[in-house]
Formats: C-alpha cells, structure tokens, sequence
C-alpha cells in the first residue's frame, strides 16, 4: 500500500491539520511517512500546499513527484487545478466547490468545475453546505477529507482515531464538531457516487 | 528508544537537546525558525536548564553562543541562509579562535526562494571560514547530526556549520531518538589567549586552522554521513549531496544502477571522489543550491578526468531547488508525465491579513504619496513587505534587514526627498537602530515609520526584541522628543494619522512615526507565545 497525496488550498483554510490527521493516521498503522509543507510567506492569504506519502514499503523523498500523485485533495476549486502535473493518469481529484475570491480576476467557477469533471475521477463537495450541517463551517476541511475517503487507502475508523489524535487538548465540542463534518464528508460522496 | 514525528528542523533541535546542548540562539526567520522554536518549546528549555530566547540578530545569536561554548557548554545559533551574512563577521572569526565547548551553526537555505530574496547557499561560506559542513539527508540524520558534530566540534576546537535546505526543514518524517546525554560542566578554556584575536595570535591560530584542513578532511572520509554506494552500471557516477540523495533513491525504487557517492559531510571526501572518478568517465552531481561541488571537481582536470555533469552543464537546471522529477530527468530515466498543465489558475499572491494594522499605515503612506509627485519609501523586511502589491502599492525598495533607514538617509543625501523609511519593530531592533544612529549624527532629513505590531509576525509571532522599548531607543539614539511620535494605525484614525506623518515629512531632520498596533494573528490567538521567553525566566 502507497499513497502519494497533493494537498491544495489557500492559507487559513486549515490545509495543514488535515496533513497532521492523515499523518497520525497513517503512524498509527506503522506506515511509513513523509509530509512537507509550506511555511513563512506563502501562508498570508496565498497558496498553501502539502505533499503527504505514506507506504508499507520505506519512502525516500519528501516530495511527490510529478505524474506520480494518487490524489489531489484540494479545499478550493481553483487551486485544485494548479497541481494537475502530478497527477497519475489513473488518480483522482477531491475538491471543495466553494471558490476563494481573495484577487479581482479569479477565473470563472463553471468553468473550473467544468475542468474538474473532464478528468476522470474526480468528487466536486459543497464544503460549506455539509460542514453548516456539522454544526460549523470550521470544519469544511474534515467535509473534503471525510469525501476523499474512498482515495486514501486508510480506514475510516484510523481517520478518526487521527482527527481525535490532531484536536486532542481541544474542546470536546470541537473534537465532535469535526468528527460529524468527517462523516458527513464520507456520506456526501457515497450518496453521489 | 521512542519515535516521534519531526520536522527536519525540529529533529535537528531535538538532536542538539538530547546531546547536551546548553543554549539555542537565533533569529526567526524561514525555514530555520523550527529549530529554535523547538528548543522553546522543549521540557529543557521550560525549566531553565537550556537557554533558548530569541536574540536582536543572527550576529548577536552567534557570539552568545561562542561566549556559551567560550564557558565550555554545548551551543547552538540557527538561522536562515541570509542571516549567516549578518553573522559572516563572529562565524569566520570563531573559526580562528577555535571553540571550547561544542559550537554548531545551524543555517537553513531557502534553494527556488520561498521566502526569502536570494539562494544562497551556505557550504561556500565554510570555505570562507574553513570549517566543516554536514549536511543532513534526512529527518534521521537531522537528528544524529549534533550527537557527532558537538563531538567532532570539541574533538577539534571548531564550529561546525550544519546546512539544512527549505524541504528537509519543513518536512516531516518520524525519527527515532537516541539516548540522553547530560550538559558539559562550565569550564573556561585554559588556553584562553587564543581568543584574543590580536594578529600575532591569529596569525598563529590562522596556521593552525590551516593545518587542520588534513584533520577535517580525513574525519570527512570517515564520516557516517559519506557514504560510497555500488552500482553495476559505471557508465555514469553519481555525487549526491544532502537531500538529493532522497531523490535519487526514489526515483529508482531504492536501488540505483550507478555508483553513488552520498555527500553529507565537507569538506568532500576526495578518497571517495577518487574511486568514482577512476570508475566512471561521467560524473553527474546532484546538489541544492549552487553548483558548489559541481565547480570544484571542474577546477581540478586531469588527463584521466570523467566529464562531469550537473547545474553547470545543464542538466539540473541551474536554479531553484532539487526534485523528484528533475532528478530522474538529470539521471536519464524515462519520464514519467501527469495532466497537462491547467490554463485556468490565475496567481494568488499572499497578502496582507484582513485587519492587519499595517495595511492601514500603507493606506496612509499611500495618501501621504498622492498628494505629491515625488516621494520614495525604503521598506525592509516583513509582512509590510507585501506594501509593494496592490492595492497599496507604496513602497519602493526591500533589499535586506535593515536597509530601509540607511538607504532612505542616502537617497536623501542625494537629494531625493521626501525620503521615508518603513521597518517593522523586530527589523528595527535586529539592525535599525544603528542605521538611526547615522541619520541623527548628520542630521538627516528622512522619516522613519516604524510599525510596530509588537512581534515578529511574518515567521508566526515570535518575541520582537524591542518591545515597548521603542520611543526610549528612538529618542536615546538622539532622535528629538517632538519629532518621535507614536500613532495607532487604525482607519478611525486615518485623517490624524495622515497629519502626522506630513507633518514629520515637512520636519527638516530625521523623525520617527510608530504606528503602533498589535499583529491581527497574535491577537488571535489571545496572547503572544509565552514559550519562547526560555532561559530561566
């Protein structure tokens, strides 16, 4: 078992605790781990992305490389388009719809969705709608996780032990705040595959 | 042993903890930060036992931690690659006196710029200096790195300069911990006049220093970090230095058909070089950052010389940082190719936070501007760096730490006027002050706005030097109490605070603005990090 994960989204959205929960998850099972991310200038407002890998088998670089990515896992439309290169021809994308309009000539939303159903696998959520359910549009990141789930070759109940593991020390309330907009992402999907 | 998942960067921390470290120095700054952060955030440093606060600069970082090791203690100094310029003075100095206790510098390079202005890359700084450089390949080897280099540092009384580059320091792996090793008993040097570096000592310590080279170069041929790794295909060898080494092995599954000399430690282990030069007549180096073992091994050619290939030659490409891809590239494997690039993204450039208090201040700048032709503002670095984007688009210049007062004072020597500085609190007391120092000696006519959010935000909020301590140090470096004025930079306040700063622009003379706010994300989070207070307070 490898996965080889592009995370995508815009600083703020809450892209690295979704790296730390793949990463718990993945340790609890003795997997072997890689995760970069981007700190420093990048954060205000930017481009945020993390590459997670996680194999049986030892792991070597830090980085995905390009045409190798299982997954594009991504918290807005249109940065889920920016990292298309690493995707394998077989990979999936899983994105938010709920676009970022933080500069004046963001591109036209159907027009990127359009993009995102052209490829062949692919899951497109409404974050904010499912995560409003959960209780919380905090928890829009678990909702794109929770829909990833098919992708990521880890068990749901080893996500949760890894949410649980992430937001340890936190608010009981939160902890479950985002366990239900996890479930709520794996319904989603599963209601619309 | 435990495992615990780090950060390159938090390993190489939690390495120098678990090796005796006595004190961890440095200024914030991407992607060292980590390190120091770690060692604040670490039992030790909570209960005193390690020195960890954040100092004015990367110079002052350094020579705390000579004076430390002078005592006969483990210490540290990290830093970011641009930082070890301002710490090239202590650094190529403690090389000559020589150390007492362990000395490492830690210097994270920001290869492809991240975050910062420039790539450069620290090894050639080692050569400056003549000391030895290891650089780790990975999370591990981050770890045991101070174990042996705080070893090797008082086995031969000289700072080892530790690279990490951008990908190590911000990615995580897990890494198993070794055994805990207790801090030196204080101990003065005996041999204390080594340390005065009058020149008929140094010119001693200097030979000294020169004739170590064989030393550092035999303990290079022998370190865990160099390692020789066979391959059947000799068509081609490979030197791989710090990460690349990772990159190479992926791309090959973890088993690559060439020779491959793995380079952690410097200076290289020509023995190494050697047999792969009389194995292959083609030698492809693989390095982050300049093209620095690539030069050497071009500058010595034989007849028998294998062609050697790398950055140079075209390869790599001769900037931004290494990868998997073009790694394999470089090695000739097949390629291997995902989805056409999208069209569609357009860029999103970081920007300054929704409430941030310095967008009000360049709100004020900006109409300050407007009204008049002519007016140039020298900026620094910080997150008012982002001052240069749109909407605001008020600043000028930003070219290193510091540099906003000194370069306004000579463009308004020059007669460009009104000539208005705009440094942020931290940078301000990292290397502003002294720059101030100038402008009141000549009587300068510049306006200095410093906007002070009471942190150092841009790294993630760490202790600002000079805190509460601004209009004091403004006025005690000679600045007149009237013209150092403090503003709140909030849009309420825009009118006033717009009369301010024209008013100080119309003082002939050098003024101060401090357009004092707190950072919108310290706030935030409700308090500003209590952690990295460290030491026993």
């Amino acid at each position: 078992m490898k996965r080889d994960i592009i995370l995508a989204g815009v600083g703020g959205q809450g892209l690295l605790s979704i790296a730390a929960i793949l990463g718990n998850a993945a340790l609890g099972l003795g997997l072997h781990l890689r995760q970069c991310e981007v700190h420093g200038m990048a954060q205000r407002g930017g481009v945020v992305q993390s590459h997670i890998r996680y194999s049986d088998a030892p792991l070597y670089s830090d980085l995905v490389r390009e045409g190798t990515a299982d997954l594009i896992l991504s918290l807005e439309p249109m940065e889920s388009l920016r990292y298309l290169p690493f995707l394998r021809p077989d990979g999936a994308l899983v994105t938010n719809s709920v676009p970022i309009k933080n500069m004046p000539d963001y591109p036209d939303l159907d027009r990127i969705l359009g993009e995102i159903r052209r490829l062949p696998r692919h899951r497109i959520v409404d974050a904010a709608i499912v995560a409003e359910q959960a209780g919380s549009l905090q928890c829009a990141n678990l909702v794109v996780l929770g829909a990833a789930t098919p992708f990521l070759g880890l068990a749901e109940d080893s996500l949760e032990a890894g949410i649980r593991s992430v937001f340890a020390g936190k608010d009981p309330r939160i902890v479950e705040t985002n366990l239900r907009g996890f479930r709520l992402g794996v319904e989603a999907v599963r209601r619309a595959a | 042993m435990s495992t615990r998942l780090l950060l390159g960067a938090e390993a190489l921390a939690q390495g120098a903890i678990d090796a005796g470290l006595s004190g961890a120095f440095g200024y914030p700054g991407t992607p060292s930060t980590e390190i120091t952060e770690h060692v604040q955030r670490s039992p030790e440093a909570r209960s005193g036992a390690v020195r960890s606060r954040w100092t004015a600069n990367e110079k002052t970082a350094v020579e705390t931690a000579l004076g430390m090791c002078y005592a006969g203690k483990r210490a540290m100094a990290s830093m970011k690659h641009v930082g070890l310029n301002v710490a090239a003075d202590p650094f190529i100095n403690a090389a000559i006196s020589g150390t007492n206790g362990g000395l490492l510098i830690n210097v994270a390079d920001d290869p492809s710029m991240h975050s910062s202005q420039n790539e450069q890359d620290s090894r050639l700084y080692t050569e400056i200096a003549l000391v030895p450089c290891i650089e780790p390949a990975n999370q591990q080897e981050a770890y045991d790195v101070p174990a042996y280099a705080f070893c090797f540092s008082e086995r031969h009384r000289i700072p080892v300069l530790v690279r990490l580059t951008t990908r190590l320091a911000h990615s995580r792996a897990p890494v198993t911990l070794g055994p805990k090793r207790p801090q030196n008993e204080l101990s003065a040097p005996t041999d204390r006049e080594r340390f005065i570096l009058l020149p008929s000592i140094a010119r001693r310590s200097y030979e000294r220093l020169i004739l170590q080279q064989r030393d550092f170069l035999r303990e290079s041929e022998e370190s865990p970090f160099n390692r020789f790794v066979e391959g059947p295909d000799t068509s081609l060898g490979v030197i791989a230095c710090g990460i690349a080494y990772n990159y190479v092995l992926e791309v090959t599954g973890g088993a690559p058909r060439f020779p491959v000399l793995k380079v952690g430690q410097y200076p290289l282990p020509l023995a190494a070089v050697e047999r792969l030069f009389a194995r292959c007549s083609e030698i492809l180096v693989l390095e982050e950052g300049y093209p620095y073992v690539e030069s050497r091994l071009l500058g010595s050619p034989r007849r028998s010389s294998p062609i050697i290939r790398g950055r140079l030659s075209g390869e790599v490409p001769r900037t931004g940082e290494l990868s998997p891809q073009s790694v394999a590239r470089a090695l000739g494997l097949p390629a291997v190719h995902g989805f056409p690039t999208s069209a569609t993204p357009v860029s999103r450039p970081p920007s300054l936070c929704p409430g941030c208090p310095h967008a009000d201040t360049c709100r004020v700048l900006h109409d300050v501007l407007a009204s008049r032709r002519t007016g140039h503002v020298f900026s620094d670095i910080g997150c008012y760096t982002l001052g240069a984007l749109p909407p605001y688009g008020v600043i000028d210049t930003c070219i290193e730490m510091g540099a906003s007062i000194t370069m306004a004072k000579g463009a308004s020597d020059a007669g460009l006027r009104p000539a208005i500085a705009l440094i942020g609190d931290s940078t301000f007391a990292h290397s502003g002050m002294t720059g101030l120092l100038d402008c009141v000696n000549e009587n300068s006519d510049v306006t200095i706005v410093i906007v002070d959010n009471s942190t150092v935000a841009m790294t993630g909020g760490q202790t600002s030097s000079a805190e509460h301590r601004l209009v004091a140090i403004c006025e005690g470096l000679g600045v007149l109490p009237d013209h150092v004025r403090v503003i709140e930079p909030l849009p309420g306040h825009h009118a006033e605070n717009v009369a301010v700063l024209e008013e100080e622009i119309s003082h002939v003379g050098p003024s101060v603005v401090i357009a004092r706010r707190e950072c919108i994300q310290t706030l935030k989070r409700g308090a500003r990090r209590p952690a990295d207070k460290g030491g026993a307070e």
